[in-house]
């Protein structure tokens, strides 16, 4: 036998030294979450401000669908429903009875992952590209609904009413800083909900079914009870993504927050910067969201197309050129240094 | 005038756009049929196809029906492009592959808009004075547009060649093996890549057959696609992915139930009929009605 | 090895459509065991393998563990009572690590990430993959796809392990080294079930052979006298005159 084999004590020192990795992850990811929240003391000007808080906010979206459609392999194209029952709860609660909007957050939150294991049970029989076009059907069916629904304002939607400010309300007119916060909490809520699961029994199903699930079933993978999580998870930060958006927009209705656009957009940063990795969504959240921000203001403000020009050629050559997306480039840098 | 009247009338029509709906679906169906890849650009083809219409229309002045045919060659080529410029490299791609084709070619639909934006601008066209445009046949107090009889007549025309292609021809013989097994393609010496790009070259042919039809009687914009892109979607979900016969009957089937949708429901709902009628067929046959799994 | 059985097939019949795969196959595994389940192409070892695992169900008959019915059971359920299986087409997690598709594999006995690292690591330092473990398992070759197979099925701590044709394929060095380890395996009290379609290779390593023919037990006893078997010569025989 020419195999090496480990000792008892070395296979625990090298299980040890992953879970030391792991440890270290966490002090990068605050360092990094750190130096993020020190970014207003720079940063003066409310447009750019705006593209900051977008950014964030779409990072944590897209790392919301990464859970179900990174980790667990489900293409959820739909994910704009969520979003959606997010901003009309958390909007009609405040508006109609003045419930405060962090109240809104959760119900909103546990509404939309309630609905995802409802929508789930039969969903999640469907295979491939099945799966991914029933979930634009349904969005697209609740966007119909919300459309025609007069309680909520049908196609005009629902403005929120100014002159409220405060922590309890979340308005803020004069001074985005607080959204920016609240954006950047969102983030490292969901990225550490993210750590925390990809260490866990759950974390390794969720890759298990997405790799290969008839494997994932001989070992005991409770399949369809893993897709339901990940799409319960899935769908409640959507959903409190998509309260605070609507708390910061201050006006939502039904194609400003439940289009299809929204379902892509929270896609694309994480297919962009690595899908089922722990700072892809993040890394393409910061090149897409500003490319966007600054295509739409200086490219596409007449309406010529040039920002749609830009945006899908480079979509289509990162998904072409960069399959495991941008972040494997910071990956093999690192491997160059390294070596 | 009987009671039955309105109930025919929608009924005709409905049978008359589900046509419709079945070419522009079929190609869809086709494409994936053959290598498993949706091209999540389908509407933006039919797009462009309507554009070429309204384009060569303006340069010729010929009638749109005249013009199908220089379409649909159009379309041939440029579906043959696109699998050589960008499927054939997204089917390379070993790790997450489908994930790959997905993004490639909603990459490839964004950009085919803007560029239609670019050179288009987003107004709103129309082709004027065509010989069938605004003409309506009366049959017995049931209305049908000429353009709609015309749409749907083509289409069954193309199904029927569809049927002689794939059951007569050494191409769909070929086609078929492609759909059954890629490996033993490779056995037989069949080449993979000239069927996938001809398959290509053959959907978007169909979908261009279909926007030669379409630019007859509905406005041509950029975002013209989309509208038609998720019926098609649902048409071939609800047929089965891959069977050319499941799209004709899913086309049928949605035009009808989606123009008696408009019976009971307020227009603006005409869609909730059909998305409640694909999921619910789907729930119960997860792979659509002549799929196979 | 004692004369308890872990194992009961009683009278289980698999059709599909108009199509009889198995035809009320009755056998029984001892605890311990080394039992090769062996027939010519078209036998029904493999959905004879795959109704043991709980691919599918039978569509009569029943399947006992340890006494306890579980005919009804899916193979997730199976798996957790301690059946393990490989398959025949190697298929491994590809996009993460060897170690983490052992990992999963570890994870049904134990819910946290640590103690099933520990478990998987030893499981890959038993199969000789200790060295390969923080490599992407799509980056493994052939052979090491097998091993890795195996590890995750041992990972779970099976009672009874089902092997689908691991010796396919295998290099004549690669598969003296699979024997060696298949016997490492049952040294460790493991029951065991292989399916293989090449009698050479099984023959020399199992306690027991059942010969599978047409859907029917064909034979079955010590390995030396089911291959002097008239009928099992006849099956293989016929079988060759078929190939060629």
């Amino acid at each position: 036998m020419t195999e090496l084999t480990l000792s008892r004590a070395e296979t625990k020192s090298v299980a040890s030294s992953i879970a030391e990795m792991r440890r270290f992850e966490i002090l990068k990811a605050l360092a990094i979450f750190a130096l993020v929240a020190a970014l207003p003391i720079i940063v003066h000007d409310v447009y750019l401000q705006n593209v900051l808080i977008l950014t964030l906010m779409f990072a944590a979206l897209s790392q919301s669908w990464n859970i179900l459609g990174g980790y667990c392999g489900q293409i959820s194209l739909g994910n704009a429903l969520y979003f959606g029952i997010g901003a009309y709860v958390t909007s009609m609660l405040f508006v109609g009875f003045s419930i405060t909007p962090w109240l809104g957050l959760g119900l909103g939150g546990v509404l939309a992952a309630v609905l995802a294991v409802v929508l789930g049970y039969p969903c999640f029989r469907l295979k491939g590209h099945y799966f991914s076009i029933a979930t634009i059907v349904i969005a697209e069916i609740g966007l119909l609904l919300v459309h025609n629904w007069d309680y909520a304002g049908a196609a005009l939607g629902i403005q929120w009413p100014v002159g409220q400010d405060g922590w309890t309300t979340l308005q803020f007119a004069r001074n985005k800083i607080p959204y920016f916060y609240l954006a950047l909490g969102l983030f490292v809520v969901t990225w550490f909900v993210t750590f925390f699961i990809e260490g866990s029994r759950w974390g390794y199903w969720w890759r298990a079914v997405r790799d290969n699930p008839e494997a994932a079933r001989s070992l005991g993978v409770e399949v369809f009870r893993s897709k339901i999580a990940a799409a319960a998870v899935s769908a409640f930060f959507t959903a409190v993504g998509g309260g605070f958006y609507a708390a910061f927009v201050g006006y939502i209705d039904p194609d400003s927050v439940m289009s299809f656009r929204f379902s892509l957009l929270f896609a694309l940063p994480a297919v962009l910067g690595g899908i089922g990795t722990l700072w892809g969504p993040a890394v393409g959240a910061a090149v897409l969201i500003p490319l966007t921000e600054i295509l739409r203001s200086y490219a596409g403000g007449s309406g010529n197309g040039l920002d749609l020009i830009i945006y899908g050629g480079l979509v289509m050559l990162v998904a072409l050129a960069k399959p495991d997306g941008l972040l494997s480039l910071f990956q093999l840098m690192g491997r160059g240094r390294s070596t | 005038m009987t009671s039955a009247q309105p109930f025919l009338q929608v009924l005709a029509s409905g049978l008359a756009m589900g046509l419709i709906y079945a070419l522009i679906a079929v190609g869809l169906s086709l494409i994936f049929g053959l290598m498993d890849v949706v091209n999540f650009a389908h509407g933006e083809f039919l797009m462009l196809a309507m554009y070429a219409t309204f384009g060569l229309f303006f340069e010729t002045a010929l009638d749109p029906i005249v013009l199908a045919p220089l379409v649909v060659a159009i379309m041939f080529v440029l579906g043959i492009s696109v699998y050589a410029g960008v499927v054939r490299y997204a089917m390379r791609a070993k790790t997450n592959p489908g994930m790959v084709q997905i993004f490639a070619t909603f990459g490839l639909a964004i950009l085919i808009q803007g560029l239609a934006q670019y050179f288009f601008t987003p107004d709103y066209r129309s082709i004027p004075n065509t010989w069938l445009g605004g003409k309506t046949l009366n049959l017995g107090g049931v209305f049908l547009p000429w353009p709609q009889i015309y749409g749907g007549a083509i289409s069954l025309a193309t199904f029927l060649g569809l049927y002689l292609l794939i059951s007569r021809t050494d191409f769909g013989k070929a086609l078929e093996a492609t759909r059954e097994d890629q490996g033993a393609v490779a056995l037989v010496g069949i080449d993979r890549n000239r069927i996938f790009a001809l398959g290509w070259g053959l959907g978007a042919a169909l979908v261009g057959l279909a926007g030669a039809v379409l630019a007859i009687f509905y406005y041509i914009h950029p975002n013209v696609g989309g509208t038609f892109a998720l019926v098609a979607y649902v048409t071939v979900a609800l047929g089965g992915f891959g069977s050319i016969f499941g799209a004709l009957v899913a086309g049928i089937i949605v035009g009808v139930v989606e123009a008696l949708t408009t019976l009971i429901l307020p227009p603006a709902l005409k869609s909730v009929g059909i998305f409640t009628l694909y999921l619910g067929v789907l729930f119960i046959r997860p792979s659509g009605l002549l799929g196979r799994l | 090895m004692t004369n308890e059985s872990i194992l009961a097939v009683r009278h289980v019949t698999r059709r599909f459509g108009g199509l009889i795969a198995n035809s009320d196959i009755s056998l029984e595994v001892r605890r311990g065991e080394l039992l090769g389940l062996i027939g010519p192409n078209g036998a029904g070892k493999s959905t004879l393998f795959n109704l043991i695992a709980g691919t599918y169900a039978p569509t009569s008959g029943e399947i006992c563990l340890d006494g306890d019915d579980i005919t009804s059971l899916p193979d997730t359920k199976r798996c957790a009572l301690g059946i393990a299986r490989t398959f025949q087409v190697p298929r491994s997690f590809d996009s993460m690590s060897v170690l983490d598709n052992v990992i999963v594999g570890a994870l049904v006995r134990r819910s946290g990430a640590n103690q099933a690292r520990e478990q998987a690591l030893e499981t890959l330092d038993f199969v000789g993959l200790a060295t390969r473990a923080a490599a992407p398992a799509v980056e493994l070759t052939p052979p090491e796809k097998r091993r890795l197979e195996l590890a995750r099925a041992l990972a779970t701590e099976p009672k009874l392990l089902l092997l689908d044709e691991v010796m396919t394929g295998l290099t004549p060095v690669e598969a003296r080294k699979g024997v060696e380890l298949i016997r490492r395996i049952s040294d460790r009290g493991i029951t065991i079930v292989m399916v293989e379609h090449v009698m050479e290779v099984v023959m020399p390593l199992v306690d027991r052979a059942v010969v599978l023919n047409l859907g029917k037990v064909l034979a079955q006893g010590h390995p030396k006298d089911v291959v002097r078997d008239e009928s099992v010569i006849a099956a293989y025989l016929g079988d060759r005159h078929r190939a060629t």
